[in-house]
Order: structure tokens, then sequence, then C-alpha cells
């Protein structure tokens, strides 16, 4: 059963292919990810193959076919957080989280990803979680920033 | 006493150093002092100078605090606010706490960004006080659209995203095609890693894109408009809301722009993690809800983009130099800068620099002057070594050829690209080998995959690369690598694969020691690599004993007595990790050379 905002949401785009990827925004932003069983009502509802929303869904990295934990974690693999040890930030994510790219943690809190570059380069080596980005990351200053969200003090707007 | 105005910048470095606690600390401080009863606070954009967030600057007095916490609140209001005296000890230095003092601020020119930082970009009431909309107004009033096409192809203004295409030719082209129904649409999908100037702009002064894009709407004679933004740039994306609802709510878009009998408005469309979707084909691809895959030109979008439309599509820079062009003339504007390239451009410093920010310079201005007269250099401890630029279409450019000015052909004659304007610096702990791996790693999971070339040239290459990494090149390794990327370049259907190969043949051009030293000696010199990391060695003329690269190795490998004689590493149990390296205060631990 698909939440019925989601189900309105679908119908208010119905016959309009080009809003197909500002539809999937929203479909993710109340899911949390684009499940592959509702792929075949949204083209039927825009008007366009399973295959074309198949197409979109996997093409654009943003786009989940899986569910995401609460918090959504995006360390930046820009060229100034590479340069500036992006990846012993992902190190300690790992070792911290206990999962690998791409993975929720057991108990669905976080769902760690990487991104291309947050354009905070300034503040290098940076990640995001949900909407705030934190920066001059150090493996001490993740753990704390996890932290703060582990203990239910930043809840997500 | 005058009224004082508090700007903070709100960018989204400043913010996330901490501006928005800052910001109620200082409210808070000024409501419990009673001498003050008028203080106006301003959310600016992005004021530049990011490595010293949170930044705020106090007017009209016109003093810059630096790296301000919420707890110096409180001595702000009470020495400055309430008192006049300035706070010595936030200054930007000794002796400079005016923005005209400082060599990073006095040394740049603001055109594109002159409010930005000065202005609440959610305000267009700001806007409109500091000239904004008044060039449209006029446009549209007593201009034809042919004069507006004519002014910005005489002020000799090229496209500010990468390629440097002349924006009045575009604008032409556009205006000459055939159609009923012509489109405007901004390029804000800044994907080059490293280069946040669009983002910076659109967060700081949105209303001046917006401005921009009416007057081509008008030029061009277009009454739809698009704003393609990455997704990951959410304060952008609000800041770009308010500001279309305002322009609409005071006439400057919907039925009658400017009371005019034009009608123009603008759309938002919100990417979804592309790189490919930068280049303008992929682009109006994604706009239109399908994959974003580039497609041959021509067609230029010009005669057939958007929904097969005439379409003019521009990069956020570009359309924001175009209201300054139009207020003072097109010969104003092409007064700044070189024979061929005009105007200023935005660059995003970053990387190994200690003024890392964004700031403005006029074409022609050295990467020296950029990276050291403004950008303050590398930090004390380290050796400049290289400036990227251009982001992963770009080129790595070494030290000897700090004094080239920046302009679109002399970059490309070196074997970078203007771009975007990402400039990341690279000091001696970079492996130039890794930097090219880096980047062709970006660019072969970016490919969308529709042509050959790209789709299995650069994977190649890259693997190239990391067996060289790993201590398994050879030398012809090499000549495979300029040969595929010769192929790569001449062949690939787009902007993306035509230009991917030229983080290798720079750093080939520039660093060629580098990937032989990898290859024949089995050494990377910055020790990036891990297989061919040197180890570590003491310099026991500079070692004081002081026993902090023990303490910080975890292996044992770093030895001594402390305040006896010299420490030592054992090279059998060092892991490379470099903890005493960084924990050593007088710089005395040393790559070592193999033995």
């Amino acid at each position: 059963m698909l939440p019925l905002r989601v189900e309105n949401q679908i119908d208010a785009f119905a016959g309009r292919p080009e809003e197909l990827i500002q539809l999937l925004h929203l479909v993710q932003e109340e899911m949390g990810y684009v499940p592959e069983e509702i792929h075949g009502r949204i083209a039927s509802a825009l008007g366009v193959s399973i295959g074309r929303i198949h197409g979109v869904v996997t093409f654009y990295h943003l786009f989940r076919t899986r569910p995401a934990g609460r918090h959504m974690i995006r360390l930046c693999q820009g060229t100034a957080c590479h340069v500036r040890g992006a990846e012993k930030i992902l190190t300690a994510l790992q070792s911290e989280l206990n999962v690998c790219l791409g993975e929720t943690t057991e108990d669905g809190l976080f769902t760690l990803e990487s991104v291309r570059c947050l354009g905070t380069c300034s503040l290098a080596p940076v990640m995001m979680i949900d909407e705030e980005v934190y920066g001059s990351l150090t493996r001490e200053s993740v753990r704390e920033v996890l932290r703060v969200y582990q203990e239910g003090r930043r809840r997500r707007r | 006493m005058s009224r004082r105005e508090v700007l903070v910048c709100a960018g989204t470095a400043c913010r996330s150093a901490g501006a928005v606690e800052v910001l109620e600390a200082l409210r808070t401080a000024v409501a419990e002092n009673d001498r003050i009863d008028t203080v106006r606070f301003v959310e600016t954009g992005c004021m530049g100078p990011c490595a010293r967030g949170p930044v705020l600057r106090i007017m009209p007095d016109d003093i810059l605090y630096t790296k301000v916490r919420p707890e110096d609140a409180v001595e702000i209001v009470r020495e400055h606010l309430a008192n006049g005296r300035v706070v010595q000890r936030l200054l930007w230095a000794e002796g400079q706490s005016h923005p005209a003092q400082i060599p990073f601020f006095s040394h740049q020119r603001k055109n594109v960004l002159s409010h930005c930082g000065l202005i609440d970009p959610e305000s267009i009431d700001e806007y409109i006080e500091r000239g904004g909309y008044e060039t449209l107004q006029r446009i549209v009033g007593e201009r034809t659209p042919e004069k507006v096409v004519e002014a910005v192809a005489v002020s000799g203004l090229r496209g500010r995203g990468g390629a440097g295409f002349p924006t009045g030719r575009k604008w032409r082209f556009t205006r000459d095609a055939p159609g009923e129904t012509k489109y405007i649409v901004c390029n804000a999908d800044e994907g080059d890693p490293g280069a946040f100037m669009d983002r910076a702009i659109l967060e700081g002064d949105p209303h001046l894109v917006v401005e921009g894009m009416a007057i081509a709407a008008w030029a061009v004679g277009a009454s739809q408009g698009f704003v393609y933004v990455r997704a990951e740039y959410p304060l952008a994306i609000s800041r770009l809301r308010t500001a279309l609802d305002c322009a609409r709510a005071y006439g400057f878009l919907g039925g009658r722009v400017a009371g005019a009998n034009f009608p123009f408005d603008i759309e938002l469309r919100i990417g979804a993690g592309a790189f490919v979707c930068g280049e303008e084909t992929a682009l109006l691809a994604s706009i239109e809800g399908q994959r974003g895959a580039p497609r041959p030109r021509p067609p230029f979008p010009a005669q057939s983009g958007l929904y097969r439309q005439p379409t003019l599509i521009n990069n956020v820079e570009t359309f924001a130099n175009v209201p300054g062009i139009l207020r003072d003339g097109p010969d104003a504007y092409s007064a700044v800068g070189t024979e061929s390239s005009k105007g200023t451009k935005v660059f995003a410093l970053a990387g190994q620099i200690r003024n890392t920010g964004l700031v403005e310079v006029p074409m022609g201005t050295t990467l020296r002057e950029l990276v050291f007269g403004i950008g303050g250099g590398v930090p004390s401890e380290r050796r400049f070594k290289a400036v990227q630029i251009g982001g992963p279409s770009g080129g790595c450019l070494p030290t000897d050829l700090l004094d080239v000015p920046i302009d679109y052909e002399s970059l490309t004659e070196y074997g970078a690209i203007m771009g975007s304007g990402g400039v990341i610096v690279l000091d001696d702990t970079a492996c130039m080998v890794n930097v090219a791996r880096y980047f062709l790693d970006f660019t072969a999971s970016e490919s969308c995959g529709k042509c050959l070339p790209c789709r299995v040239g650069i994977p190649t290459m890259r693997d190239i690369l990391v067996r060289i990494t790993e201590g398994k090149g050879t030398m012809e390794d090499l000549s495979h690598l300029r040969e595929l990327a010769s192929l790569v370049k001449s062949s690939a259907l787009c902007g993306l694969g035509q230009t991917a190969p030229n983080p290798v043949l720079s750093t080939l051009r520039y660093f060629e020691d580098e990937y032989r030293a990898h290859i024949e000696d089995g050494i990377c010199p910055s020790g990036v690599c891990e297989a061919l990391a040197p180890p570590y060695a003491i310099d026991p003329e500079v070692c004081k004993a002081c026993d902090q690269c023990a303490k910080a190795c975890p292996t044992g490998a770093a030895k001594g007595t402390p305040g006896e004689s010299p420490y030592t590493i054992d090279e059998a149990s060092c892991i490379r990790c470099g903890a005493c390296f960084n924990a050593c205060p007088f710089g005395a631990v040393v790559r070592g050379v193999r033995s």
C-alpha cells in the first residue's frame, strides 16, 4: 500500500512525463526511497513505459530503490576533500558505523553515501547529514557529530 | 550614535562553522545591553574568506571580524556596538581592520560579487535599493532586443561555465532562430568538484541572476525560463525560490514584466546528482525528465534545444554579468580584462591554501597573484607543487607556470582550461599520479555510457593509472596513456569525454618525473600511494628528542629516550601512516629514501 500522499502526488503529475524527476524527488522525500514496486504505478500515471522510469531512477545517483536510514550521511569526495584526507574520514565513518558505502546501519539510524562534491571545499574534508554541512572533519569530530544524532539531540527537519 | 548594521555571513561555509549560533548570541547580547537601541542584523551571502568563518562585518565602520565564536558576542556588543571600540583580537591580523587593508580583499575586483556579502539575499528591497532591476526596467522600456544582443556581443563576454563561447553570438543565434516558443535556461548544475562560485552567487545575490535571465529573455524573445540547479545545494535552492516569488510579486516576472507587454517567468528544476548534466544537451534532456545523456551537436540548442525549440543556455555567472554590462555599457565592461577575455572571473580557492574561499579578479590576473597574493599561498610548513584548475576537464600547472595570465587561451595552451573557476592548490603532500587517477575515477563513474571512447577509454586509462600507483606500471604504460588520451579527446561525443584526458596529459607533461619515480624507482615521492611510500626518517640535526613522534606512532617504530640522543624510526615496523610526520613540532621527520 502506498501512502496516500504519495498516491496524490503521483496523480497530480498525471500525463506530465517531463516532470518525472521532480516527482521522484517528492516520492523519495516522502518515503525515503523510490521502491521498484511503484515504478509501474508512476509509469502508467505519466503515460510512459516502465523502462523509462527505471532508466531515470538508476541513472541519477540521488535516487534510491532501497529504504534509507533516518539520517543520510553524504561524505564529499570532491578534489579538495580528496587531497585533505576524505579517505581517512571514510574509514572512520565505516568503522564507527560498521557499514560500507551505500549501506544502512543496523539500527536504521544512518545511511552512508558518498557524493561527488558539496561545493564547500573551503571546509574540506566535509560531509552533509540530511541538509546540515559539517566541515574540517577529523576522526574525532566525526565521532562527536555522530553522537549528536545517536543521542537524538538533532532530529530530521 | 549612528545606526549600525551587523552583516553576518550566512553562506553555507560560515553556517557550518557556526554563523547562526553567533548571530543568535549577538542578538541576545544586544537585547541585554541597554546602551544600544538601534542595531540592524543582516544575514548576507558569502563574503569570501571561508577559511576564516564565521565572519562578520560591522557597518558603517566597515570592520571585519573573523573566526567569531558565540562566546565573543558579549564583547563585540559591549566594546564595539556600545562604545565604538574595535575588538582587536578578532581582526584578520594586527592593523588590518578594514577589508581594504587586507590583501585578500584589496587585490580583488568585485563585479559579479559586488552585492554578495553586503545585502540580505532574501530581501528584494535591498537589491532594488542598490539599483537592482533598474536596468531591466530601462531596457524593456526603451531598448530594442536587437540593441541588447549587440551590447552583449560588443562587451566581449564569454561563457563562464567552462568553454568560453562568446555569449553575444549565442544570444544572436537564439534570437535569429525561427520558432514561436523560445526558452532560456540557466545552468546551475555546478558539478566540477572544487567549484562553488555559482552556489555562492545564488546564495548571496539571487536577484542578479533573475534579472540577467529576464534581460536575456527580452533580447532573444523567450517567455519561459528554467534554472536547473543541483540538489546538493539546498540553501541556494531555497534562496532562489524566495527570489522568484518576490520577483513575481513585484512584477519583474510574470505576464507583464516591468509593466511592459513582455511575459516571462522562471521555473526551478532540481537535478538529481549526475555530473554529465552540466553538459548543455544532457541538461536539457534532464529538464525534459529523461536520463541526462548528451546528444551530438549540431543542431545546437540555439536552433533546437528544450522540447526542440530554440533555447539559450548560459551558466549562472554568465547571467550574473549581464545586468552590469547593460547598466554601465559594453565599453566599460570590456575595459577590464585581456584582449580575448573580458571582464572579471570568480574563482573558488581550495585545497592546500591559506585563504580558501571565494574571490573575483580581472581576467589576465596571474595564477601567482591568485594563489599567493590573494590566497596567501600554502600553509608555511609545506611547499607549493601545482595548481589544479578546471576540475576534471582541466589540468595541473606547476610552479614555473605561475606567471601565466588567467585567460581562456593561455590556460588552454598550457593544458588546463578556465573551466567554471575551481582552483585547487596542491602542495608537496600530493601525488600527481594519484591526482590524475582521482579525476579519471570521477569521470569514469560519471560517464553516461552513451559513446564508446568515453565509456571504455576512460576506465582503461584509469586502470593503467591504478597499476602505476600500485607499483606495477611499466614505461610502456606512459605511451599507452598518451595514445589513449588523444583518442578519447578526439572521438568522445561530449565535453565530458573530450576533456577527461586533460588531468592525465597535464600531469604527464609537467610531472613525468613522478610517474617515472613510481615506475622505475618503485617510489611514490610524496608517499600517498601506500604500496610505494618511502619510509619516514628523522633528521638527527633537527630532532630535539621531545618524544612526540614516539607518542604518535601506532606501531612503536619511532623510538628514543626523551631529552637524550636523536630519535630513530625502524623501517621494518614503519607502516608509513605519517603520524610522526604530523606530530613533530620541529619538522625533523622527513620522507626517507628507500635503502
